[in-house]
């Protein structure tokens, strides 16, 4: 048995557009060990849902994985069938997505819907109702039984967020993909779903797979992290070394934009100049250079990974020569 | 002085029709309070931030000031005149002088029509003589875009140039208030941070004054003179922002501000005294409507409703166990 549930190595995956070939991933470097949480961070347009879309199989038509593999529990879901995917999908790998508004269907009670979801499973409607009863409960959702027979619309956005998240576990999956799950939800509920989903992750035992671009999410729930810019792994380790001693100069410019990091009340907030390369011309060198305020002449030829420690590795020249960032105290 | 705007106890009612099964038993509609009472005021030139969950009425409170729902209580004066008060308004005015951003930036903009047209509307609305390739270019610069951006249409945008338009179409009339609901939600960190930086600079130089509306309190920390904190359409907690985040005393601010934390992986996650979701506003709870949720409640806090404490100017709570009065404290029930 392998140890990482997931493996990704060398995940390249393009797109063709009007305008060129459009290098979406280039040479993703991932792994999610059993059991354990790892969380994707970056802004829009890192890459972030076209490497889920991968994972579960969901890349639309005019994309080409271009090289790499994508291993769960050591089998290459590149290569398999489109019958042995679906043996993994809903099954021993499923996803919550970001908006639990639609994710739901309207015209069908939640308990259809959550007896649906088992049609794998032989046991009576009867036992899969009670099942669906069951995980209504660990989602602390009150009286399940009766709460079976209502529709999406009579339960609270959090809710629904809560109920996606019974559906993807009744499965019991070795991995769960959360895809901004808290994304829609106020900072209020997004603690209380964040605090459910480390419990429950805990009591199913299965990994994580957690995309955010909220920090303070990935700091609570994740036991290790990976930044992604413009299509790339900058930077990836467990989530202290992340949030306390980032080697990669996007993530330490993005940890000081975090306007929760800034102690002091500022009018000023600071920001990363520049935007995202056009990723169908793309510059030489290392990615970030044309943002990056410690860039300097080496840049020009790509860095790759740079090992840090044991578990962290960052895609920077001076990963290792960079001073501690620093916090902003008041 | 007076202030730009001040708020004097307002109330929008909707009708809620009932269930059907209430409707046959003769029970009929009941009117629910979006907005139960709220007062305030934004001085010229200041950041005022509304906060809460979905559904504490802050939008509606927004929608009431432009006159796209009814007051159905108390008063709404911009510089010194009443502009809607129950049963009436009188927008006419005022319309020029207030503008309103709204959250979606690309939905909020017309798919079919250029950023040139879209930036020209107000004017031909308004009837405003003004040469208005020059006064596009203007605009469009004044957002740190170049003039070149007239040409595109909303989809050639990206999220932050969408807002960046959003901003430039909210001043085209030059106004002296502009709402501006969620103007952040859904950016990137990096491209939050310009929106905002942007729109202080502006204010600083056009003297605009801002009622924003969000739920992201880092936000409101940074930009923000003065803030209040709507729960079930009252405002529960209202001042100087830096007060408030010091030292809250309602409950609710303090859960929220909690709730806010700051991203380490070591942050303590249990703190959080705050319980369950938001009540419906067709069952509010009796006394204090925060009671529910809330991990000091006294027996006093089911019954009554909280008088509003502290009318200094500079904060004013709801609340009957204030935080940061050690005597009163009791210990949260396990939740």
């Amino acid at each position: 048995m392998a140890d990482d549930i997931l493996d990704i190595s060398g995940l390249s995956v393009d797109f063709r557009t009007p305008g060129g070939t459009l290098h979406a991933l280039r040479d993703v470097n991932l792994s999610v060990k059993r059991g354990s949480v790892l969380g994707i961070v970056g802004e829009s347009g890192c890459g972030k849902s076209t490497l889920i879309n991968t994972v579960i199989g969901l890349l639309p038509s005019n994309a080409r994985v271009a090289g790499g593999e994508v291993r769960f529990d050591g089998r290459d879901m590149l290569k398999m069938t489109p019958g042995q995917l679906q043996d993994l999908r809903g099954q021993r790998m499923t996803a919550v997505f970001q908006d639990p508004m639609t994710a739901l269907n309207p015209v069908l009670t939640i308990g259809q819907q959550m007896v649906a979801i088992q049609y794998r499973s032989g046991a009576s409607t009867r036992e899969k109702r009670r099942r669906a009863a069951e995980y209504l409960a660990k989602v602390r959702i009150p009286d399940p039984e009766p709460r079976l027979g209502q529709y999406p619309h009579q339960f609270s956005g959090g809710m629904r967020q809560r109920i996606c998240i019974a559906m993807a576990l009744l499965a019991e999956p070795d991995l769960m993909i959360a895809d901004e799950p808290t994304t829609a939800l106020d900072a209020t509920l997004e603690l209380e779903v964040i605090a459910l989903l480390k419990d429950l992750q805990r009591e199913v035992g299965c990994a994580v797979l957690f995309i955010s671009h909220h920090l303070g999410a990935i700091a609570q729930l994740c036991d290790d992290v990976a930044i992604m810019y413009a299509g790339e792994v900058v930077e990836r380790g467990t989530v202290r070394e992340i949030f306390h001693d980032a080697r990669h100069p996007y993530t330490r410019a993005l940890l000081t934009c975090d306007p929760g990091r800034i102690r002091e009340a500022t009018r000023r907030l600071p920001t990363i100049p520049g935007s995202i390369p056009d990723l169908r011309r793309l510059p030489e060198g290392c990615i970030f250079r044309p943002r990056c305020p410690e860039r300097f002449e080496r840049c020009a030829e790509h860095p790759g990974d740079r090992r840090i420690t044991e578990t962290q590795f960052a895609a920077c020249h001076k990963a290792l020569d960079l001073a501690p960032l620093e916090r902003i105290e008041a | 002085m007076s202030a730009l705007l001040e708020i004097d106890d307002l109330i929008v009612r909707f009708r809620h029709p009932g269930s059907m099964l209430d409707r046959l038993r003769g029970r009929g509609r009941q009117d629910i309070e979006a907005v139960a009472g709220v007062s305030l005021r934004v001085e010229q030139g200041s950041t005022y931030a509304l906060v809460g969950e979905s559904g504490s009425g802050k939008s509606t409170l927004a929608r009431a000031i432009v006159g796209l729902v009814a007051v159905a209580g108390g008063s709404i004066r911009f510089e010194g005149r009443t502009i809607a008060s129950a049963g009436q308004s009188d927008l006419r005015a005022v319309r020029r002088d207030i503008a309103i951003m709204f959250q979606d930036p690309i939905g909020s903009l017309s798919p079919r029509r250029s950023v040139r047209s879209i930036l020209s509307e107000p004017f031909k609305v308004h009837g405003v003589d003004a040469d208005l390739s020059q006064e596009v270019a203007r605009l469009l610069t004044q957002v740190g875009l170049s003039p070149d951006f007239a040409d595109r249409f909303p989809h050639q945008l990206s999220g932050g140039q969408a807002r960046r338009v959003g901003v430039a179409r909210a001043l085209a009339l030059r106004p002296k208030l502009v709402i501006a609901d969620e103007p952040t939600a859904g950016l990137d960190v990096s491209v939050q941070g310009e929106l905002l930086n942007l729109m202080n600079d502006l204010q600083a130089k056009l003297g605009v004054a801002f009622l924003m509306i969000t739920h992201n309190l880092h936000v409101v920390r940074h930009v923000a003179d003065r803030m209040g904190v709507m729960y079930l359409g009252r405002l529960v907690e209202e001042g100087a922002t830096g007060p408030i985040f010091e030292q809250p005393r309602h409950r609710y601010t303090q859960a929220l501000l909690a709730a806010n934390s700051e991203p380490d992986p070591d942050a303590d996650v249990q703190r959080l005294p705050i319980r369950g979701e938001v009540p419906s506003l067709i069952a509010r709870p009796s006394g204090c409507e925060f009671h529910p949720r809330c991990g000091f409640a006294l027996d006093i806090c089911k019954t009554k409703l909280p008088e509003l404490t502290g009318a200094d100017g500079i904060r004013a709570f709801r609340c009957h166990n204030p935080a940061g009065v050690k005597t009163a404290e009791t210990v949260p029930e396990p939740a």
